[in-house]
């Protein structure tokens, strides 16, 4: 106890100045203190390091804005070639279509043609044949009756060369040697 | 230049010394080492060069070539630099953009200071001194005032202060003067005093301690007690350190409110 109050008594002997105490050097030399370091930093520190981190923001937004700008255009091309694929796609349908309706309408052309062709050739055929025929038939008609009519006259003596009259004669027997075998066979 | 007060230094209790238990006067024992004019430069005076020399030398040295890619020291500083400016946006917004180098310079010279009072070679703060933190409050008063007056105008600005908006109107005859003085006459000065008395008491505190833990430092059980006042004293150190960053911090951030106060007119 008696250390405690005398080191308080030696406190209180020692005049010391109050706490509170504000002396005019140190106060200055706070004051020019204070301004010198800002005046430095808001100099030779801070503008620097400001104007760089606005360069950094905008490095970033633009380096964004870039890549956004490249996936856009990446993404027109991709849609672009996309489009033309599929445009190449229905453009081969298109020419297999085509080509498939070219080949049937080429193959019913060539049909057609070797139809009309064959009807023609048919038709031709039949003509020669019915002219053969009536060309034979009249010849035939012609000598089978001067033959029929040489032996007839021969046979009976008298002469048939009334034309007109040993014609209709054999006309009439041609007709029934035409007309005879139809029946037999029906 | 000692960390402990020359009547503790050397002070054992085998020694049949008395207890050495600080006072008031452990700040002003420090001789003064040389004089310019009416400048005493002692002890607490060199050490403020000290920190404008510290705070000035490594912001300009690291943001002395700044890269958009940063590096090395341009790191740390630029984490200094976003943390006040941050701060800034959240008190005082966009206006306050141009108040970054004032609020940046006084944070970090006001830290460093405090710093000092438990960095080993110094082991003192300037700013337990009271002419430093009214130097600085006096400078914030000097700046908000004026600013205030301009932006509102005189008349506007002594309005916002006296007549805050939304009450009703007999309040006024109580709250007019309480809001005249606290804002006027009271703000700059508990400005000061909050940062002195926490750096004051904070040293004192570090001082009582280690004083005791050497004073107790005896071949005897005394030894036990000593070995306390040290983790007691380790302990406030942590504290400390907090602290120090918490003042500088608060310091700061009121001078940005004040600041938003004169640019907006409001409360």
């Amino acid at each position: 106890m008696s250390i405690l109050t005398s080191a308080v008594s030696a406190a209180e002997g020692s005049e010391s100045p109050s706490v509170l105490a504000v002396p005019l050097d140190e106060f200055i030399i706070a004051v020019l203190a204070f301004f010198i370091v800002f005046g430095l930093l808001a100099k030779f520190a801070l503008p620097g390091i400001k104007k760089t981190l606005a360069e950094r923001t905008d490095a970033i937004e633009g380096g964004i804005e870039r890549a956004a700008k490249a996936e856009a255009e990446a993404q027109s091309l991709a849609e672009q070639y996309r489009e033309q694929i599929s445009g190449a796609h229905d453009e081969a349908a298109a020419i297999r279509a085509k080509a498939e309706d070219d080949a049937r309408s080429i193959v019913a052309e060539a049909r057609q043609q070797a139809e009309v062709e064959r009807s023609t050739i048919a038709a031709r055929g039949e003509a020669q044949l019915d002219a053969e025929r009536s060309q034979t038939l009249s010849a035939l008609r012609q000598d089978v009756g001067g033959m029929a009519v040489d032996l007839a006259g021969r046979i009976v003596g008298e002469s048939l060369s009334d034309d007109a009259r040993s014609q209709a004669v054999v006309d009439r027997f041609i007709a029934d040697l035409e007309a005879a075998p139809a029946e037999e066979r029906n | 230049m000692t960390a402990l007060p020359s009547s503790a230094w050397g002070c054992n209790i085998s020694d049949g010394c008395e207890i050495p238990a600080p006072k008031s006067d452990i700040f002003f024992e420090y001789e003064t080492l040389f004089e310019i004019w009416f400048f005493k430069f002692d002890k607490p005076m060199l050490l403020i060069l000290i920190a404008v020399v510290l705070v000035a030398g490594f912001f300009i040295f690291a943001f002395r070539k700044p890269t958009i890619v940063p590096r090395g020291t341009q790191n740390l500083a630029e984490l200094a630099y976003n943390f006040i400016r941050d701060m800034v946006q959240e008190n005082i917004g966009k206006a306050g953009e141009r108040f970054i180098p004032f609020l940046f310079s006084l944070f970090f010279f006001v830290w460093v200071m405090n710093f000092m009072g438990i960095f080993p070679l110094t082991m003192l703060p300037p700013t337990a001194y009271f002419a430093v933190p009214v130097a600085l409050a006096l400078i914030v008063y000097l700046t908000w005032v004026p600013l205030g007056m301009i932006r509102q105008g005189p008349w506007g600005f002594f309005k916002n202060i006296m007549f805050p908006p939304g009450l009703p109107k007999p309040l006024y005859i109580l709250l007019t003067p309480i809001e005249l003085i606290s804002n006027l006459l009271v703000r700059p000065f508990t400005h000061s005093v909050r940062l002195f008395a926490n750096m004051f008491a904070g040293h004192l505190l570090l001082v009582t301690f280690s004083a005791l833990a050497w004073f107790l430092a005896t071949a005897s059980l005394w030894i036990l007690t000593s070995a306390l006042s040290f983790t007691v004293v380790t302990a406030l150190t942590g504290l400390e350190l907090l602290i120090q960053a918490l003042q500088a911090y608060i310091f700061t951030l009121l001078t940005a409110v004040y600041i938003s106060d004169a640019l907006s007119g409001e409360h």
